[in-house]
């Protein structure tokens, strides 16, 4: 990765970063794409019993058991309506692999640390938990998205 | 570091091999077996113990190898002759030789309780049968020559002399062997302080000298801490290939050597370059770092740690070869001709190759599909082809589980030591016979059966024998038979567990039963059903807490085991004849036999061991508890009727008991009850994938698998949906 040393005197470094936008209604949405593993096309899951409404099911991805995750049900929005136009991001997180269902993958953007802005102290928890920070594209604004607390956490199973 | 620590690993893993031969060794001569080979084996298998743990300095574990070697090998010569009474002890003894390699896998090198002892009777033994100690170290040796035998009292008190004159020849084979004279000498110096001199006298002229003969003699002061026994532990790889003593200073012998041996390097030299252009001038300055060039080819290759046994050697010299001295820690490999061609391949490459041959059986099986729904006809050339297909990979499924799988000798090879303690504690003779010992099973299934075998054996020595005088009383042998069988029958490995004892007191069964409130008093039980009784949680027979099997668990905790490995156990008793115990289980963990249900439009599988029956409710059997709860009688008992979607969550209104199948199960602890299907789809055996890899647990769902049409379902966990069930309702959702 080519380092950039920024001049401006604020003495931080910005790394060129690689991530890959996605559509989710009419937001957008980007991961950094070394979370990545593939990008697939929807396929019918199982449903799994007692778990919370933003977990589709299980897929088999090759012989693996895939949980997925369908990403506008866990940012808040309206959930999505599985269809053969949706893709599922296949993401590692951690020592897992996950399924991200979203509407369309739009693009792959190249951006350095410090076009991405901080997340505005907005009231919303899912903001707080997901989003990572915010980056001005060509008039549209897209949030940078951290999958760590994607899959449903131990507190919610002793709710 | 690492190396060492992954070469110490290896040692480990080859002293449980080596513990096993002997083990088994020396029962088959309890058992009459007269074959020489066999007492070698068992003598080599000690000795290798021994060696590897002197690389490692296990002080404790050298000690008691090193008795335990020297009365083997009066045994071995033919001194001690092989009675029941000698075997015997030699049986505690390869029992302790375990503890005490186990205590130094954990890194406690410390004292074992009845090592001392044992160690005495040993020597007593050996002691009792001749005096010529000395011979223990040449075991694998045939051509031995008696140089050493002059010395008596290996373990001679390191008190006694202040140091040694070692006299140290190698003969040509020491270095045919690859192994080095330099590295001994050098490991001789971390012994003690040593004093080296080369005795050059049989070096002859360069035109006489055969390039690949030893020539070169040592003799070596060794003063400090040493004792006899550390220093000839030195050469212990190399005895036989090399003329060595051993004298105390200041010993009789001393004087005579010590005048001879003094060595003129100057005076060699000039006999050499007298004879011969010096050209090639044999010595380097330091005797210890000698290496002769004219065995160079040979000796200088392979100063490494894993000298490779020299092929022409015979399988006895070949062990001490193939360990090249110090270094040569824990690479011997055991008998090569015994043990047949193995190669040691790290567990988790077989399991990623199993998940693959997994993954290709189940896109095998979607292309199938597939092909069907393009509607190609069966006939047709990519119909036959898939079809070989299939063959074919069924055929690589079954070789790689095959490589997974592993005989039951490995832990039936535990079970002859549990008995020689519990006899010894009951005070009850038993000879424990095995059958099927290489039966084979998966690694894993092995794994956990010890524990529920330990228990069961325990059990039938303790609770199933009779005393010695009831036995005689009843006109039986005082020795009671525990026999320990495995087999192979129709896909599953069967494992029996018989005594010749009493069998069941169904009497006292039933009264205990009743007393404890496992059963109605006047409940009209069935023989088989009153046996089976025992297996219920909170039944102890015993009246009184006893040390062998009263431990807190009883037969409940066995069965629970063995459900777990999705097998069955059942019992079959005769009075006065002898209970049987058979166990039923999966000749792998990684398939399940399934029953393949629909509910609510999921298809979910739930294990076939656990099913009893399937049925199909009929309305007047099945009545409504208020709620959602009902209950279905069957045979006149009732039993709770569970609708699985309910329970899961994927409906709200319990489906009519009428429009479904029952599938009756038996859970944890033998509760039974009814589990409401939409339909039953049919029986397959399917991969279990694990959900909790990617994702995490789900209550009532043991695992995934993936069907035919490379769709994922749900492995049913009855018992947690008994079990939730059974609670008060469920928060909806």
């Amino acid at each position: 990765m080519n380092q950039v040393i920024s001049q401006n005197g604020q003495n931080h470094t910005g790394g060129m970063k690689e991530l890959i936008s996605f559509r989710i209604g009419a937001q957008e949405f980007c991961v950094d794409i070394m979370a990545i593993r593939e990008i697939r096309g929807w396929t019918a899951a199982t449903a799994l019993p007692q778990s919370p409404s933003f977990v589709r099911g299980v897929i088999n991805l090759r012989g693996a058991v895939l949980p997925i995750v369908d990403l506008a049900s866990r940012l808040g929005f309206e959930s999505t309506e599985a269809n053969d136009r949706n893709v599922i991001i296949v993401a590692q997180i951690g020592e897992q692999v996950v399924g991200l269902l979203v509407d369309a993958v739009s693009d792959i953007l190249t951006i350095t640390d410090d076009m991405i802005q901080p997340t505005p102290d907005v009231a919303s928890e899912t903001a707080k938990t997901f989003v990572r920070g915010l980056i001005p594209m060509e008039g549209r604004m897209i949030s940078l998205i951290g999958l760590e607390r994607v899959l449903p956490d131990m507190e919610l199973e002793a709710a | 570091m690492d190396a060492l620590a992954a070469i110490r690993d290896v040692f480990f893993q080859e002293c449980e091999e080596q513990l096993a031969e002997l083990e088994s060794g020396l029962l088959a001569m309890e058992g009459g077996d007269t074959d020489p080979e066999t007492i070698n084996a068992v003598f080599r298998a000690v000795h290798s113990i021994k060696g590897g743990a002197g690389a490692f300095s296990l002080e404790a574990l050298i000690r008691f190898a090193h008795v335990f070697e020297t009365a083997l090998d009066e045994m071995r010569s033919g001194r001690l002759a092989a009675s029941s009474d000698v075997l015997k002890i030699m049986l505690r003894a390869a029992d302790v030789l375990a503890d005490l390699v186990r205590a130094a896998r954990a890194d406690e090198d410390g004292q074992h309780p009845h090592a001392a002892t044992l160690a005495d009777e040993l020597k007593a033994m050996s002691g009792q049968a001749g005096d010529s100690d000395e011979t223990e170290e040449d075991w694998g040796d045939f051509e031995f020559q008696p140089m050493a035998a002059a010395m008596d009292a290996p373990e001679a008190a390191p008190a006694g002399p202040t140091g040694f004159k070692v006299t140290f020849k190698p003969r040509t084979d020491l270095y045919a062997k690859a192994n080095e004279a330099a590295l001994l000498l050098r490991e001789l110096a971390r012994v003690g302080t040593t004093e080296v001199e080369l005795d050059a006298h049989d070096v002859p002229p360069l035109h006489e000298m055969d390039p690949e003969a030893a020539y070169l003699s040592w003799i070596i002061t060794v003063t400090g801490d040493a004792d006899e026994a550390s220093i000839r532990e030195v050469f212990e790889w190399v005895d036989g290939d090399c003329e060595l003593t051993i004298e105390p200073i200041g010993g009789e012998a001393a004087g005579e050597d010590a005048g001879e041996a003094a060595f003129d390097l100057s005076a060699l030299l000039a006999r050499v370059q007298g004879d011969a252009p010096a050209e090639a001038a044999p010595e380097p300055e330091a005797p210890v770092a000698f290496e002769p060039i004219a065995e160079a080819p040979i000796a200088a290759p392979t100063p490494v740690v894993a000298a490779a046994p020299a092929p022409v050697t015979p399988p006895a010299a070949a062990n001490e070869a193939s360990a090249d001295g110090p270094a040569g820690a824990g690479q011997r490999k055991s008998d090569a001709a015994a043990a047949g061609a193995t190669i040691r391949v790290d567990l988790d490459r077989v399991d990623r190759l199993i998940d693959l041959v997994g993954e290709l059986v189940i896109n095998q099986a979607v292309l199938a599909q597939r092909v069907m729904e393009a509607g190609l006809a069966r006939a047709s050339a990519v119909a036959m082809g898939l079809d070989e297909l299939e063959q074919l990979t069924r055929e690589i499924q079954d070789s790689v589980m095959a490589i997974r799988a592993q005989p039951v000798k490995s832990v039936f090879q535990r079970m002859p030591r549990l008995v020689r303690e519990v006899a010894a504690m009951t005070g009850k003779p038993v000879r424990l016979v095995t059958e099927g010992e290489g039966t084979e099973v998966d690694k894993t299934v092995i794994e956990r059966l010890a524990d529920p075998l330990t228990h069961m054996i325990r059990n039938a020595i303790d609770h199933g024998l009779e005393s010695p005088e009831k036995r005689a009383a009843a006109g039986k042998p005082a020795e009671g038979v525990v026999r320990l069988s495995a087999a192979h029958r129709s896909g599953r490995i069967v494992i029996e567990v018989a005594d010749d004892g009493g069998g069941i007191n169904r009497e006292r069964v039933k009264s205990i039963a009743i007393e404890k409130g496992l059963i109605g008093a006047e409940a009209a039980l069935s023989d088989e059903e009153i046996d089976n009784l025992i297996f219920m949680p909170g039944f102890s027979t015993a009246s009184e807490v006893s040390d062998i099997s009263g431990r807190g668990v009883g037969m409940d905790v066995v069965r629970r085991s063995i459900q777990a490995l999705g097998g069955r156990i059942t019992i079959t008793s005769r009075p006065g004849k002898g209970s049987t115990f058979t166990m039923s289980l999966p000749l792998t963990l990684a398939v399940l036999d399934g029953m393949v249900v629909s509910v609510e439009g999921q298809t979910l599988v739930a294990p076939i061991t656990a099913i009893i029956e399937t049925l199909q409710p009929k309305a007047e059997d099945v009545h409504s508890l208020g709620g959602h709860a009902r209950v279905i009688s069957i045979r006149g008992g009732f039993v709770p009727l569970i609708d699985v979607g309910m329970a899961l969550g994927y409906r709200r209104e319990p489906l009519p008991a009428t429009q479904g199948v029952a599938l009756l199960i038996e859970g944890e602890g033998g509760s039974r009850a009814a589990l409401l299907c939409d339909a039953i789809q049919g029986q397959r055996q399917v991969v279990i994938k694990s959900l909790e890899a990617n994702y995490r647990q789900v209550p009532g769902v043991a695992a995934a698998t993936i069907l035919g049409d490379g769709r994922v379902a749900l492995i049913l966990d009855i018992d947690t949906i008994v079990t939730v069930s059974r609670g008060d309702m469920r928060k909806a959702g």
